[in-house]
């Protein structure tokens, strides 16, 4: 993470597109900063007044008990909640300075360029191989998409396992194959943001350890957002760390989340400034 | 705020920003979109189109037979020098056709019901259900053949001390209308008893009932409204049943008859074999046949209602 | 009698005396038992009582078939699928007519419920808002149309297709409508279950990786919904063949005896054939009607044969 913060100026940064400038040298935008965000659905307040800022090119976790909207708010990244009826988000949700939820702004290519992965692995019904050319397809992308695939199923450390029966059906893979198939997915039409919602939390140990690898070695190139309620994961692959908590009302039986605190992840874990990250991580509380 | 002009930095992997806009207004995703909608709204017209084909004629005709006429009169002679409009013979018709149908459906489609839901194993149930499923499939016009041929003679054989004249017979229709419509009360029926949790049933066996006690004192009065719905889905689809009655029980005698070994004409009768005659458009006789399909589709209508409610009603106990 | 089984000595035993003597044994002890004998006989005739009655419905069936085949018997050769109707001569007649009606018809019906079925259950399981009150009218109306009987179709028909707006006349086309109106219910039924039935992450993931809501529905939902909406039109198919009532009235009951065409001239179909052949007094008639319900049985079997083909071969566990 780079520690200099420079100043914007737009002839400066602007990048000339025939030449690959590399991240250290960028003015390091964030990729997401968040301003007073709340989420409704319908008249329930899911996530209450969150502000913060999503570095590039690194892995953020979202950690808490359950029910604290960790995933609703991971949803409203790449504008998922706008499939929920009465789904509502106030505030600013801006990527690299751009408020996602402007009017011009079309959810559909918002998620080529932000995508997700979830919790349960959804492969289709298909051959490994159209699964993954299904999202440049999309694109327009015709002809052979050999090398395509190919290159999104190194990228996902699925290749050598699966080179030579590209054409099978999806479903005849593991649960730990499948999601790294589902990665494969994702990082097929190129984007910049990889959203993980417990991505592994429906995995054995040894599939988890080697998806967590993979996280690492995908931040080079995107940035990471994931929602765990493994906060030993968290503590092993995120560069920062946001814990967030319920607020329950008894009397209207509604469940506010809320974001606690916000940092590196080393400091979340040995020294976090509110008592009750401290009891969430010392597993007082769960 | 800033536009995706200004916008400064790079993604992740160093190339350059991807705007967020839509690449272009969507226009063919906004047509299909349109296209559904109207598939979907065909429904509603289909509808419209029936209440109106069948209000429009209707309005001409009770403007020249006054409608208590038409309800409570006891000739229906339509087409005759001397025409008559007392719609009563045929509905009696009709009820008649109801009558035996649910006196043969009642019996054999909830004991097969029964049966299928508490007692059959599962390889049973598997290879049953589709046998039914074919005897609903079966086209009428081969079942009202089958029961000319084959039924009425037999039970005309069966009941010799009963007054048979002539090959038609409204009981024998009816009964044929019974064992048509024992898939879809059995059916219903079936849905409705399984669907009573298995914990009522457990609760009762715990206690040492029997299964046939089991059966008749907690399954069926748990699930009596879907089984109720079945019946009346049945009494709706025997109304409604036009080519076993018009072979079975005739197409031409709308006489006011309680007799089942008569043959006597139904409101499905009368629309089936009058809409094929050469009758001219816009006379009285040709708007009497949507007169009757106005009052068929009115009482199928209601009982169609009556059902959903009851269904709805043992659906929202138990889900 | 010995209280254990004795195998040695049973082995030796035919069979018929084997099941003999364990079905004595079985009663005498069930006299001994605990419980109570009248209850356990009670069951006992209950569960007869109830196998009688689905038997019923299973031996009508088979009578049904049985009838069929012996009373058409004599007809049931070549002729009846290359000669044309007729009253004058009917050891000539045939159903050369009504048999490629029923595939004028049949075809038309399903070049329309196709689309406006599975189009209207796509758009109600899709994109449609379900608070909406206009989509649950809609819905009503689909439950409400499945239950209305087949010959207010023929009256619908009648009025609006044949003259009315439309105005086609007593042709084929008018026919495909009406009975295209009637089964679309149907499909439209079984085409939102088959939907229904594939997982929402299917259609999830779709849209996460920037699919439109069209484009993850015509590439992913429906492909996988496939097999079921299938099944729902061969059954709605194999129903509008077998109908007659509705088409009464819109013209299918002329004695043709020429070829028919969509939207010219008069035109008949197999069940209605059979109908007419049926309520004529000639002897030959009747056979001729008995064999036809033969030809519609065997091709009503096939279909559905097909359709539950399918179904086993489709069930998908997801």
């Amino acid at each position: 993470m780079s520690d200099t913060v420079l100043p914007p100026t737009l002839a400066e940064n602007a990048p000339d597109s025939t030449e690959k400038v590399s991240p250290v040298t960028q003015e390091p935008a964030n990729t997401f900063e968040l301003r007073h965000v709340n989420v409704f659905y319908g008249d329930m307040l899911a996530v209450k007044d969150v502000s913060m800022a999503i570095p590039h090119n690194q892995i953020t976790a979202f950690i808490g008990p359950s029910g604290c909207g960790k995933s609703t708010l991971l949803r409203s990244l790449n504008r998922m909640n706008d499939l929920i009826t009465g789904a509502r988000v106030e505030g600013d949700v801006l990527y690299h300075g751009v408020d996602m939820y402007g009017p011009k702004i079309d959810p559909v290519q918002v998620r080529t360029v932000i995508g997700m992965v979830f919790q349960k692995p959804n492969p289709f019904p298909k051959s490994i191989y159209d699964n993954v050319a299904f999202g440049p397809r999309l694109q327009g992308r015709k002809g052979n998409l050999d090398d395509v695939v190919e290159k999104a199923l190194r990228g996902a450390a699925l290749w050598d396992e699966v080179k030579d029966r590209l054409k099978d059906n999806a479903y005849g893979m593991s649960g730990g194959q499948q999601q790294r198939l589902c990665i494969a997915r994702a990082i097929a039409v190129e984007p910049d943001v990889i959203l993980m919602d417990e991505p592994c939390s429906a995995l054995d140990p040894v599939s988890t350890g080697r998806i967590e690898d993979l996280m690492v070695e995908l931040k080079e190139t995107y940035t990471i957002v994931i929602v765990t309620h493994n906060m030993q994961q968290a503590a092993r692959v995120a560069d920062r760390t946001a814990f967030f908590t319920v607020l329950a009302n008894d009397e209207t039986g509604s469940r506010t989340g809320v974001l606690v605190e916000y940092d590196i992840t080393s400091k979340i874990f040995s020294k976090p400034a509110d008592e009750r990250t401290e009891n969430y991580v010392s597993g007082r509380f769960g | 705020m800033s536009t995706t002009v200004e916008n400064p930095g790079v993604s992740s992997s160093g190339q350059p920003l991807r705007s967020l806009e839509a690449p272009g207004p969507r226009i063919g995703e906004k047509i299909i979109k349109g296209l559904l909608w109207l598939a979907a709204t065909l429904s509603v017209v289909v509808t419209t189109g029936i209440v109106l084909s069948l209000l429009i004629p209707s309005i001409g005709f009770f403007q020249t037979v006054p409608i208590w006429d038409f309800l409570t009169g006891t000739v229906w002679a339509p087409a005759f020098a001397n025409p008559s409009y007392g719609v009563l013979p045929i509905v009696v018709g009709t009820l008649m056709v109801v009558f035996f149908a649910i006196l043969v459906a009642v019996p054999v489609g909830l004991t097969s019901a029964i049966y299928l839901s508490e007692y059959a194993s599962r390889r049973v149930r598997k290879s049953i259900k589709p046998i039914l499923e074919v005897l609903e499939g079966l086209p009428t016009v081969a079942i009202g053949l089958f029961a000319f041929n084959v039924l009425t003679p037999l039970i005309r054989d069966l009941t010799p001390f009963l007054p048979w004249t002539g090959p038609f017979s409204i009981g024998v229709a009816g009964i044929t209308v019974g064992l048509l419509i024992v898939p879809l009360v059995a059916s219903v029926s079936d849905d409705a008893m399984r669907s009573v949790p298995a914990s009522l049933r457990e609760g009762a066996y715990a206690m040492g009932a029997t299964k046939f006690e089991v059966a008749l004192k907690v399954v069926v009065p748990a699930a009596i409204s879907g089984i109720i719905a079945a019946f009346v889905l049945g009494i709706s689809r025997a109304i409604g049943e036009t080519m076993v009655v018009l072979l079975v029980a005739g197409a031409g005698n709308p006489v006011l008859s309680f007799d089942p070994t008569k043959g006597t004409q139904t409101m499905t009768a009368y629309i089936g074999s009058t809409a094929t005659g050469d009758i001219a458009a816009g006379t009285i006789t040709y708007d009497s046949i949507f007169a009757v399909g106005a009052l068929l589709f009115l009482m199928t209508l209601a009982m169609n209602i009556l059902a959903m409610r009851l269904v709805k009603k043992y659906r929202e106990v138990y889900d | 009698m010995a209280d254990e089984p004795d195998y040695t000595s049973r082995v030796a035993m035919p069979r018929r005396t084997r099941v003999a003597v364990g079905g004595a044994r079985e009663v005498t002890q069930a006299m001994f038992t605990e419980g109570d004998r009248k209850k356990k006989i009670q069951g006992a005739l209950f569960a007869s009582v109830l196998l009688l009655g689905l038997s019923v419905a299973l031996i009508a069936i088979a009578a049904m078939i049985t009838w069929a085949f012996v009373a058409g018997g004599p007809r049931l050769n070549i002729n009846l699928f290359t000669n044309v109707p007729s009253v004058v001569t009917p050891e000539n007649a045939g159903y050369r007519t009504a048999i490629l009606g029923t595939l004028y018809v049949i075809g038309g019906v399903i070049l329309l419920i196709v689309p406006l079925g599975v189009g209207a259950a796509v758009y109600l399981e899709q994109f449609a808002n379900p608070a909406n009150k206009f989509n649950r009218f809609v819905d009503l109306n689909i439950q409400n149309l499945a239950g209305v009987p087949s010959i207010v179709f023929g009256i619908l028909g009648l009025a609006f297709i044949v003259r009315g707006p439309l105005s086609l006349g007593f042709v084929a086309a008018a026919g495909s409508l009406t009975l295209a109106l009637l089964v679309l219910p149907t499909v439209i039924l079984a085409s939102r279950e088959a939907i229904r039935a594939v997982p929402s992450s299917i259609r999830d993931g779709s849209l996460a990786l920037g699919a439109t809501v069209w484009q993850a529905v015509w590439r992913q939902v429906l492909p996988a919904a496939l097999p079921g909406i299938l099944t729902g039109v061969i059954l709605a198919v194999s129903r509008a063949i077998g109908e007659a009532a509705p088409l009464l009235l819109v013209g299918a009951v002329t004695f043709v005896t020429f070829n028919p065409s969509f939207f010219e001239g008069g035109y008949t179909t197999l069940p209605t054939m059979i109908y007419s052949y049926a309520s004529r007094p000639q002897e030959e008639l009747q056979t001729l009607a008995a064999a036809g319900v033969v030809v519609m049985l065997v091709i009503l079997i096939m279909i559905n044969s097909v359709a539950i083909y399918l179904r086993n071969r489709f069930e998908r566990t997801w």
